[in-house]
């Protein structure tokens, strides 16, 4: 059985109900893990809030945060604020100087590009050889490819369809998300696999984009926000009182 | 001898606060398709309506095997029927309709 994840739901915090429904309806659609982006300013109790909504629906929450730094430098000090609060981390690249120092930077989980603005979307051949070489992944979401009108959907998967290429090449793995920010805007994950299609993901790539993609990506987080994490491959096993 | 096309039935179920025709969503499918794979796609997909259940709020519908994750994907794409926004989940798919009967 596979496990999946759509580590971005754009739920509203401040509705409560409408958080409870979107979740309850990932759950039913098959998805294990959610990953709900969170202000900055979120507090431990909204976070425990929305930890129970998911353990009720008996989903997984992943914390995440969306970054949409203006320079590389803000960039950097966002990432030492935040780093080691949130589960997982997503850069919005917005100019060109952001995606270098995203890609480069072994603290970025994902590299998401505007969905709207195909001249800001940066990702080429030297961004992916960064990106594999830090193990920051390719973030796509789905929503605006059901939202966006035909005329604009056609740039959006020729725009995509080179980027899946271009990641392929050099190895860096691709994130599926839904981006949902209504129920209606939500689908099973077959179905977003199968969306995929359309820019011409192969089937089972796509659901590896969507189930041990994110979850490598969660679990090695998780691993490293642990106590008992030192350095890669190093972990505490044991703690012995010598007094 | 030519080769009998193999098809593939799929378990429909529409979100939508509108009451639904009997065609309104194979309509919608098939528009999605069309436009998403234009006439082409869509004559290879080879679609048809086989059953709906009004009171459940779901449709079967068949199409070619070659076809399945096109046909997925312009259903999964489908965002508003008749002007009022919808989503459209697929419950199941199968090769037959006995076996589909099963799974739904």
């Amino acid at each position: 059985m596979k496990f999946f994840a759509d580590l971005q739901l754009l739920v509203p915090l401040q509705d409560a109900l409408q958080t409870e429904k979107m979740v309850q309806n990932a759950s039913t659609l098959g998805y294990q893990k959610v990953g709900i982006p969170v202000p900055v300013n979120v507090t431990s109790q909204q976070i425990n809030k929305l930890k129970n909504t998911c353990r009720e629906a008996n989903v997984d929450f992943v914390s995440r945060i969306n970054l949409c730094p203006r320079n590389s430098n803000s960039l950097l000090k966002d990432l030492r604020k935040y780093r080691k609060k949130f589960e997982i981390i997503s850069v919005r690249c917005n100019t060109k100087d952001v995606v270098r120092q995203a890609a480069k930077d072994r603290r970025v989980d994902l590299l998401q590009f505007s969905t709207t603005n195909m001249r800001q979307r940066f990702f080429d051949n030297q961004e992916a050889e960064l990106a594999a070489s830090a193990l920051a992944a390719l973030e796509i979401e789905l929503a605006p490819i059901l939202q966006l009108m035909p005329s604009s959907r056609i740039y959006l998967l020729s725009r995509l369809r080179k980027e899946v290429l271009i990641a392929k090449r050099a190895k860096v793995p691709i994130v599926l998300s839904s981006g949902a920010t209504t129920e209606l805007l939500m689908r099973g994950p077959y179905d977003n696999a199968a969306t995929t299609t359309l820019f011409d993901v192969p089937m089972e790539s796509a659901l590896k984009a969507l189930s041990s993609d994110p979850l490598t990506i969660v679990e090695r987080n998780r691993n490293k926000l642990s106590p008992n994490y030192v350095a890669p491959g190093i972990q505490i096993v044991e703690r012995k009182n010598c007094d | 001898m030519i080769k009998r096309e193999k098809r593939r039935y799929l378990a429909l179920h529409v979100v939508s606060e509108q009451a639904l025709e009997k065609f309104t969503v194979f309509n919608a499918v098939k528009a999605s398709v069309l436009g998403l794979f234009g006439e082409y796609g869509a004559s290879k997909a080879n679609l048809k309506q086989v059953t709906f259940f009004p009171e459940k709020n779901q449709v079967v519908i068949r199409c070619s095997h070659l076809m399945l994750e096109q046909v997925r994907a312009a259903v999964a794409t489908i965002v508003e029927i008749n002007k009022t926004p919808a989503a459209v989940n697929v419950l199941a798919v199968s090769g037959t309709l006995k076996s589909l009967s099963k799974k739904v």
